[in-house]
């Protein structure tokens, strides 16, 4: 179908958008009482942007990176260490973790970006790899295994006001204030002519080099995109730990990121992520208290996804809410995975 | 001056020659088949000529500026579009989107991430006006993955024309048709012709003899005849290779 104008994919703010931050603003007054904790919304609200961020690449892209986390690592670090050594300020930290988390995309971009399928997957590995080496080895700069301890809580400075982020919702708040404006910006950089462009390139790069675009340049930059806001996130996430440590760059920290996307139905739903984020944490918390096994559940519910459901839960809630079949929405999805790992190198 | 200068074009994959030393010049406005038996070398000239496949030696020139090696979407950016014999479509877009996509106003739009793509009547209109063209108007809210095969391959034709080229390169665009869709397929070339400078690969004899105004035969990597569908007729090697039984 042709989106129209008054499709949710012309909107800035879509109603979906609203009823969630309603709901997510309405957190801290029940989240003790159903027995959980504050700091729970907050690591939901940075790996929802993190996962968001992440699909870009695999969701939007088509493009398999399995070692993104070290740019949320690298992020983490790159606002702990504006803090100490260049300037106390909360917005210039957190922009030092994007520009940063971007540079280093970019960097690697540059060696992958004529890739794609298994190839491309192999490679972010392997620069994930060397990201997460370089972290745990460099002693004098990031506190090697260690980390980088000491991160405050820097205050949200507006000019006419400032609010201190050291308390739990406090914190909550402003983590909520920057994923509503965050989810802004990706929702329409993916309905944009950018992101058409990009899921374009997704189903056929030899159609959309044929059709004058440059795929190249188009791949490279969506996955320093994405490793950009994968950094902010992982400077939010050094605010929250109050450290930045090398473990969310390892390969198994990023293979996180990838189930929860996958699970959430990233291939089908720009909100898969976010369903799969809040799965994951809650699986963690919840069966986490009931035993230690946990990760072998949703393990097992990941592979059976991959499996037999490629839309994962956001192409279920679809199929229902949109009166969509259920069929359509695992073609939709088993066809993103094959494109995800099907292609070769495209010329 | 021809729009298109092919001059002593060579390919080599690893040991094996794949095109030796080919000269080809198309007058703007002409249509220009090429044909010869499978494994000839024809996509891959084709692939050349749009920049998927550079050549070993020998120049490519296009309206006098000299393209070759030039990458696709740089030849494409020029004003030379193509069809696939293996149909490649965005699949999961309707058939409006893959004409839409391929616009140069949407091109020139492509690293644009503050407007919505949604519902810009400018581009959905013109890829109406495309979609009638080749027939698929009653369809173009269709996705292309669920087009039968004849609208597929009116579709890749629709892509390439929102190029709006100078050039359209057909590779076996008859391929897998019905005599009905053979036939609508040659009503929409024969509109075109004279409208865009069309080098197509066929092996339907029929439809390439009775549209094209030259016609190359390229065997084991060369052209090994050359000239009017009447002059072809004409030739002995074509005769004695049996190519142009239908004309």
């Amino acid at each position: 179908m042709i989106p129209t104008p008054q499709s949710d994919s012309a909107r800035l703010i879509t109603p979906t958008m609203l009823v969630l931050w309603l709901v997510l603003a309405t957190v801290p007054f029940w989240i003790a009482r159903v027995g959980l904790y504050p700091y729970l919304g907050i690591e939901i609200l940075i790996w929802s942007l993190y996962a968001l961020a992440f699909n870009l690449v695999l969701g939007t892209a088509g493009l398999p990176s399995f070692g993104h986390g070290a740019y949320f690592g690298i992020g983490a670090y790159a606002f702990g260490l504006c803090q100490f050594n260049v300037v106390a300020n909360l917005w210039a930290c957190l922009a030092a973790a994007l520009a940063v988390a971007g540079l280093a995309g970019a960097l690697v971009a540059l060696f992958i970006s004529h890739r794609r399928g298994i190839y491309y997957a192999f490679m972010t590995i392997a620069f994930g790899q060397i990201f997460w080496t370089v972290a745990i080895k460099s002693h004098k700069v990031t506190g090697g295994e260690d980390g980088l301890l000491k991160i405050a809580r820097l205050p949200a400075d507006f000019g006419f006001a400032s609010f201190d982020l050291a308390g739990n919702v406090a914190f909550y708040y402003f983590v909520l204030m920057v994923f509503g404006i965050a989810v802004i910006v990706l929702w329409r950089l993916v309905h944009s002519p950018y992101g058409r462009v990009i899921a374009a390139i997704k189903q056929s790069e030899t159609r959309a080099a044929h059709l004058g675009y440059n795929v190249w340049l188009y791949k490279a930059s969506i996955f320093a995109l994405s490793a950009a806001v994968s950094g902010f996130a992982g400077g939010l996430f050094a605010m929250a730990q109050l450290a930045a440590f090398p473990d969310v760059m390892s390969l198994h920290q990023s293979g996180y990121v990838v189930m929860m996307t996958l699970v959430g139905g990233g291939l089908v739903s720009f909100w898969g992520p976010v369903i799969g984020v809040f799965l994951f944490l809650i699986a963690r918390d919840v069966i986490g208290a009931m035993t230690n096994a946990w990760m072998l559940y949703f393990g097992l519910l990941f592979i059976a996804v991959v499996l037999f459901r490629p839309e994962g839960v956001a192409g279920a809630i679809m199929a229902a809410w949109q009166n969509r079949s259920l069929n359509s929405m695992r073609q939709q999805g088993g066809t993103a995975l094959r494109l995800l790992l099907g292609g070769g190198r495209w010329r | 001056m021809a729009l298109i200068e092919v001059s002593g074009v060579h390919v080599r994959f690893g040991d094996r020659v794949v095109l030796e030393s080919i000269d080809l010049t198309v007058p703007e406005g002409e249509f220009h088949g090429l044909m010869g038996p499978n494994g000839a070398g024809k996509t891959t000239f084709f692939n050349v000529l749009t920049g998927r496949v550079k050549p070993s030696r020998g120049s490519i020139r296009f309206d006098g500026e000299d393209v070759t090696g030039l990458s696709s979407h740089r030849i494409a950016a020029k004003g030379v579009a193509r069809s696939f014999q293996i149909m490649t479509l965005f699949d999961e877009f309707s058939a409006s989107e893959n004409v839409i996509v391929g616009l140069p106003g949407f091109r020139a739009r492509g690293f644009d991430m503050h407007h919505a793509a949604a519902g810009d009547r400018g581009f959905a209109e013109k890829a109406s006006e495309i979609l009638v063209t080749v027939g698929l108007a009653a369809k173009s809210d269709t996705r292309a993955k669920d087009l039968s095969y004849g609208d597929r391959r009116a579709l890749e034709i629709a892509v390439a024309l929102g190029q709006g080229p100078r050039v359209l390169c057909l590779d076996e665009p008859t391929s897998g048709l019905g005599s009905d869709g053979v036939q609508r397929l040659a009503t929409l070339v024969g509109r075109l012709k004279g409208k865009l400078t069309i080098v197509a690969i066929e092996h339907d004899m029929e439809f390439l003899f009775s549209l094209a105004d030259r016609i190359s035969v390229i065997h084991w990597g060369q052209v090994v005849a050359r000239g009017t569908p009447h002059e072809l007729q004409q030739n002995e090697w074509v005769k004695r290779s049996n190519l142009g039984r239908f004309a």
